[in-house]
């Protein structure tokens, strides 16, 4: 059942056209950072700005745009004897695995034509992007679904991903300051890991060469991504970050009168 | 005329009187240094000669043929110690040389000597290269140097100066030892056109060794880079600083160095291009900064700099500082992240450039904000603050930034 509902929603997200136009927003940005930009340091950043920036929000303002367009879809599969769990997860993954896929071709391609695919930085914002894919359409079918109004649910949503992206770190900065005078360097691991867009910065510039510029702090991280217990803790923090709102999401649609 | 003639009569007189001593295979180069009388030419066929401890004690010229290679299988103490002043060691390669860790054991070793030139000879697996000691006028050239120590406490220096005056260290090509060019108390030496590359620790490193020149050397992927310390007087020309990336490398470590001149120099791809700590009245002009992680770094004790004509482009930070306050001068540098324009078409900014950024100084206080490196939120900041600084030092500032870098050299 779900296969079928899921071929319906992949269908009607190969009808927009929006997937296509991400593959070639990524292709091009790709291509274009590595000939014109110098060096592949430069490139890496480049790269991981956008990628920092435009997949969050991406995958927020599409994740709701897309629950709240499919409305009449939604509705009317919902007469037919079908469990609306398996609606919801169709829902979810005819959106996510086709921009994982795009995102991955996007990025991919130019790279794998430079022979970079198997360099590590380039890898950790490959895994990155796909990992906050997969969280922020999570966060932004929650939106979706708890707000009934169009409007109202996509300035919620824009509000998470400022928040996220770019207001967090504010807050990160804020307690860096006021607490100068303490060793700060587990607090902000703790600060970091608790937000993805951070632990995917981090984590891609510390596979960089950047990571040399980062002295004491950044070799504090270093230890504590290389550990076990780190990976297991950062891994745990980003699936936390998808299941639950996909949990809180997954009841709202079962309970929601359509 | 007349005199000329007899000059040239009384030179051949004196070769004729030298005479030329062949070590072949199966003889010992012992022997040959042991029969040599001043003025005499030891030439050495090619051939592996395994022998070590090996002292030349009087005025002569040791000349290797090629492929004739003396091997000291870890043995014994230096290979060649020079006992006599005026000895010319061309041509030799050495192989190796005993690792000690009481005794610098050394290819070549010489002490308190004059005159001595050691020119296109080949080290390979020393412990330390050529090492001079308490010596003068000295030629060191076109020597090639491998080591191949993992660790800084098992590999000695490639070239080794102390207390030494006028030496000419030129085109040599030293890798893979402790520090790749080493001099300490050493005054009026000159280092032209050497390569320094893959050293433990520092390509170049000296101490204490006042009017001294280095022109035309690259400094290449050291353990961490070049640190030159406690110095008058260093004049350095069209050096190249590459690839010195890690925690702790340096393009060049400046520390307690005063009245120094360095123009055209290089610096890329290095984690810090120039780290300076107590540096004064230096002048630096004419170089290149790029794809540095920071540019320089400039503590708050380095006083009268100048920097000028020099050219910052594609650092992750131009220039950091630990100080509010800044005694050194920056002017007419180009600076690839300088926003303003230039109105009259004088190739100069109207608007003066603060190079310091509000981040970088956050970076100086807080170490741990290092963390928000290329962060959206810093990118806001630091527009804010280059709009309307409030943080970073007003006199942190190119008051005539050029709108274009300076012609290149050809």
């Amino acid at each position: 059942m779900i296969g079928k509902l899921l071929g319906f929603a992949l269908k009607d997200i190969a009808r927009s056209k929006w997937v296509l136009l991400y593959v070639f927003f990524f292709i091009l940005l790709t291509e274009g950072l590595l000939r014109f930009t110098a060096g592949e340091a430069k490139t890496v950043v480049g790269l991981m700005n956008i990628v920092l920036l435009l997949i969050p929000l991406g995958a927020s303002m599409f994740g709701t745009l897309h629950l709240h367009n499919s409305r009449e879809f939604i509705e009317l599969i919902l007469t037919q004897p079908v469990r609306r769990s398996s609606v919801f997860a169709a829902l979810w993954l005819g959106v996510v695995i086709p921009f994982l896929a795009a995102f991955t071709l996007g990025v991919g391609i130019p790279m794998a034509a430079h022979g970079l695919i198997a360099d590590p930085t380039i890898v950790a914002l490959m895994v990155s992007g796909n990992v906050l894919t997969i969280v922020f359409f999570a966060l932004s079918f929650l939106v979706g679904i708890v707000i009934a109004d169009k409007a109202m649910s996509m300035g919620v949503a824009f509000v998470m991903w400022l928040f996220f992206a770019v207001l967090y770190d504010g807050l990160i900065l804020w307690v860096s300051v006021q607490y100068a005078d303490y060793p700060l360097e587990e607090a902000t691991i703790a600060m970091v890991v608790l937000n993805p867009v951070d632990l995917a910065r981090i984590v891609v510039t510390l596979t960089s060469d950047h990571a040399a510029l980062m002295g004491y702090t950044g070799a504090v991280f270093n230890q504590f991504f290389g550990t076990m217990r780190g990976i297991l803790i950062s891994a745990g923090s980003l699936v936390l970050w998808t299941a639950v709102p996909l949990w809180f999401a997954k009841r709202a649609f079962d309970k929601r009168d359509w | 005329m007349k005199l000329a003639t007899l000059l040239v009569l009384l030179l051949a007189v004196q070769t004729l009187g030298a005479t030329t001593i062949r070590v072949v295979k199966g003889g010992t180069v012992a022997q040959a240094f042991a029969r040599a009388q001043a003025g005499d030419t030891v030439h050495i066929a090619a051939g592996v000669y395994q022998e070590t401890d090996l002292v030349i004690g009087v005025r002569c010229t040791v000349l290797g043929a090629s492929g004739a290679v003396i091997d000291a299988h870890k043995r014994g103490s230096s290979v060649i110690s020079v006992h006599a002043d005026d000895v010319l060691i061309r041509g030799l390669t050495i192989r190796n040389v005993a690792v000690a860790y009481t005794e610098d054991n050394a290819a070549i070793k010489v002490y308190d000597r004059r005159r001595i030139t050691i020119e296109r000879c080949t080290v390979e697996n020393g412990y330390f290269g050529i090492y001079l000691s308490k010596s003068e006028d000295c030629t060191i050239a076109y020597n090639v140097l491998r080591s191949s120590g993992k660790e800084e406490s098992s590999t000695g220096n490639g070239i080794h100066l102390w207390t030494s005056r006028n030496i000419l260290v030129e085109g040599n090509d030293v890798r893979g030892w402790r520090d790749g060019i080493y001099f300490e108390f050493v005054h009026h030496g000159t280092v032209l056109s050497n390569h320094s590359e893959s050293n433990n620790r520092y390509g170049l490193h000296f101490m204490f060794s006042d009017s001294c020149s280095y022109k035309h050397n690259a400094f290449v992927n050291n353990g961490s880079g070049v640190a030159v310390m406690f110095t008058h007087e260093v004049y350095m020309e069209d050096n190249l600083f590459q690839d010195n990336w890690g925690d702790a490398a340096y393009g060049i470590l400046l520390k307690e160095i005063t009245r120094g001149h360095m123009v055209n120099c290089r610096f890329v791809r290095n984690s810090i291009a120039i780290h300076a700590e107590g540096a004064t009245s230096i002048l630096i002009e004419g170089c290149e900064f790029r794809y540095n992680g920071y540019a320089m770094r400039m503590m708050g004790n380095c006083i009268g700099n100048t920097i000028r004509n020099c050219v910052f482009d594609g650092n992750t930070f131009d220039v950091t500082t630990n100080s509010t306050t800044s005694l050194n001068t920056f002017h007419r540098n180009f600076w690839s992240a300088y926003e303003g324009y230039d109105l009259n078409k004088d190739g100069i900014g109207d608007v003066p450039h603060h190079p310091v950024r509000l981040y970088s100084m956050l970076v100086e206080q807080i170490p741990s904000s290092v963390m928000l490196m290329h962060s959206l939120f810093i990118s806001i900041l630091d527009v804010a603050e280059q709009v309307m600084p409030s943080v970073t030092p007003e006199t942190f500032v190119d008051v005539s930034p050029r709108m274009r870098p300076p012609r290149s050299r050809p």
